[in-house]
């Protein structure tokens, strides 16, 4: 008989049971509204990543020391192995051709004062270059000057955040904060970043000369640091890359290429969005396997269901139906639960999707690619699923499924 | 052009049960003739629905040979087979065997559906017009929870009968009918018969038997007399007159 008349009866037979039907339907469902959604949140976090990569600057080289590679990890927190150095940062400005800016970046964290308002937050010692490498600007007031670094005044610049917590209506310009009890005076207030990769918030920050961070707030101890440089233009960065990383194994006797780490944008835009990517997979794989055990779900309920319509097979067989219809029957039955289970599943997808990416602020996209997975997985696994029950059914014998009671 | 519609060559079923084998049928030889009414009886076990399983190609010899109309059923592919089944033959079970939640008609329409090239138009009126012959056209939606046994006989005769098949085999069609619904029923087959259908019929109860036109016994996997019946009954006259009838006799 035809394919369209199987289909019929096969929907009939689905029809005739609407609450078995939709029962089965729910694990694939639920299944498929999840791979939509993990997919969706993991697409929507790697934009998010890639726009805060972009945001960075251009042609930004991140000179640190490769704690990950060695055993010597205990030697160097301990202050005795390879670390950079100040004289470091001198060397790439004169010595590396490609380098347009480079500047040291201290790390601190320190509580803020302003008047009775507190805010602990990360201080950034930094030098003028750092902003033009950062690509930032201030957004109320100025950067401080390089005779502020070499002066070590006690300055420095702000991010919206910390503005906004520390001094609320007033203007900060020009008014003077205490960082750790250290008075400085606030020359600007950075224009606004957003979040950065990791999702912390980068106008959540201060910025102050490096000089005057390295004797006030880390009291001369030497500490490690992290460089950052830009490159003239973005070909070069590899010739920048290498450069830098001779340089530095000159600089440091016996050191290996290894002991140092110089990134570029690319690199840690790929790290990240291999990151994402490794999230993104494995949040679609948790979603999978609930598709999969729908799946299951759905062999299981048609196993019982040829089971309980022995009776209807052998009737059937006894006024026409070959092994292929029945076998064609069972299977459409399967793969039409878990088609129409996976319509549903994606347009609640679509909804799950748009209230997390309304709770996160993210811009949560729902992909062709991710629906056409589904689709095709869901039609996949009632195929699979249906395979093995339909072929029960076909494989009857005649008589045994007439007497059946 | 000879009439010989079924013909059977020592038809032998044997049925194995563990270490036991059961021999339903020993040897049935048989010839049937277009337009022929045939009552099958005999004792219950003596193989008689062996051999309609058989007849009705829902079941093959474990020996022996089938032909009708000259083709050799022994010797054809299961899709041939599931063809013959489908359009040669329509068959009536004593428990009816109609599919459950599904309509009187849809019911009818199911031998249609394993057709080819019937357009679902041509499918409801074939279908309206078998259930019209079986007078119960009137229920065509009804579930078969909702009729009565003589009502889901005669649904089940009309699905036998849709396809037009070359003849009717039917198993104790009247097993589970009360004398009434059981006339009703043999009326339709007499009227079937009438028309043309060649009807091979199952009983067990001398009075159902009385209307066809011979009479085959079984005993033991075997016919044991095969004589014509010089007076069959008219089922709708004694329909008329049941009162006059006497009681079950069983
Ligand atoms: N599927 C089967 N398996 C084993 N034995 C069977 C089977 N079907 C019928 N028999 C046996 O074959 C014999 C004939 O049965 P059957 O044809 O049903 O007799 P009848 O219809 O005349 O009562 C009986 O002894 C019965 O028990
Ligand atoms: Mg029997």
């Amino acid at each position: 008989m035809s394919i369209i008349g199987i289909i019929r009866i096969a929907f009939k037979s689905l029809a005739r049971n609407k609450t078995r039907t939709f029962l089965t339907m729910l694990g694939i469902i639920i299944g498929v509204a999840a791979v939509i959604t993990m997919l969706a949140i993991g697409q929507g976090a790697k934009k998010i990543v890639e726009d805060q990569i972009s945001s960075m600057g251009t042609n930004v080289l991140m000179v640190t020391v490769n704690f990950t590679r060695s055993t010597t990890n205990v030697r160097q927190a301990a202050g005795s192995g390879t670390l950079l150095e100040l004289d470091d940062v001198f060397a790439i400005r004169s010595q590396v051709e490609g380098a347009l800016y480079a500047s040291p970046v201290y790390n601190s964290f320190a509580q803020l004062k302003f008047e009775s308002q507190n805010w602990r937050t990360g201080i950034m010692g930094v030098d003028t270059d750092y902003f033009y490498i950062r690509n930032m600007n201030t957004e109320k007031g100025e950067l401080f000057y390089d005779s502020d670094v070499e002066n070590g005044t006690k300055v420095c610049v702000i991010g919206k955040t910390v503005a906004d917590n520390l001094f609320g209506d007033i203007d900060p310009v020009g008014q003077i904060i205490r960082i750790r009890n250290i008075p400085f005076t606030v020359k600007g207030v950075m224009e606004s970043k957003g979040q950065n990769v990791m999702g912390g918030d980068q106008d959540d920050s201060v910025w102050a000369p490096y000089t005057t961070v390295y004797a006030r707030l880390l009291g001369r101890r030497w500490r490690n640091m992290m460089i950052v440089v830009s490159a003239v233009s973005k070909d070069r960065i590899p010739e920048v890359q290498q450069d830098i990383l001779e340089l530095l194994q000159n600089r440091h006797r016996g050191t290996t290429s290894e002991e140092f780490l110089v990134r570029s944008q690319t690199d840690i835009a790929e790290t990240a969005s291999k990151v994402s990517d490794t999230m993104t997979i494995l949040l679609a794989s948790i979603a999978g396997i609930s598709l999969l055990v729908g799946g299951i779900g759905i062999m299981n309920i048609m196993l019982v269901s040829v089971t309980e319509r022995i009776k209807e097979i052998g009737i059937r067989m006894a006024v026409g139906a070959g092994k292929r219809d029945v076998l064609l029957q069972f299977i459409i039955e399967a793969v039409a639960i878990s088609i129409l289970g996976g319509f549903i599943g994606i347009l609640l997808g679509f909804g799950a999707s748009a209230i997390v990416g309304n709770a996160m602020d993210w811009s949560i996209a729902v992909t062709p690619f991710s629906v056409l997975i589904s689709v095709g997985f869901s039609m996949a696994i009632g195929i699979f699923f249906g395979w093995y029950p339909a072929s029960k059914a076909a494989n009857l014998n005649l008589i045994d499924a007439l007497r059946y009671e | 052009m000879s009439d010989l519609l079924i013909r059977t060559e020592n038809l032998v079923k044997t049925y194995q049960m563990g270490e036991i084998q059961v021999h339903a049928l020993r040897g049935v030889s048989l010839e049937i003739n277009k337009g022929e009414f045939v009552a099958i009886m005999g004792a219950s076990g003596s193989g008689k629905t062996t051999l309609m399983n058989l007849l009705g190609c829902l079941d093959l010899p474990t020996s022996g040979e089938y032909y009708i109309n000259n083709i050799g059923i022994h010797e054809i592919t299961p899709t041939e087979l599931t063809k013959i089944r489908n359009q040669m033959i329509g068959y009536v079970f004593q428990n009816f065997y109609l599919l459950p939640r599904t309509t009187a008609l849809e019911n009818v329409e199911l031998p249609l559906l394993y057709r080819n090239k019937m357009s679902h138009h041509q499918r409801i009126r074939k279908a309206i017009e078998a259930l019209t012959t079986v007078n119960i056209a009137n229920r065509a939606k009804h579930f078969p929870n909702q009729l009565s046994g003589g009502q889901q006989q005669r649904v089940a005769i009309a699905r036998a009968i849709v396809n037009d098949p070359m003849f009717l085999l039917a198993d104790e069609p009247t097993g589970n009918l009360d004398t009434r619904t059981s006339l009703e029923v043999m009326t339709i087959f007499q009227k079937l018969h009438k028309e043309g259908k060649t009807i091979l019929l199952v009983t067990h109860e001398n009075d159902i038997a009385r209307y066809a036109q011979r009479l085959i016994t079984f005993r033991d996997g075997r016919i044991i007399s095969d004589v014509p019946n010089k007076n069959p009954q008219n089922a709708e006259y004694d329909l008329a007159h049941l009162p006059k009838l006497p009681g079950d006799e069983e």
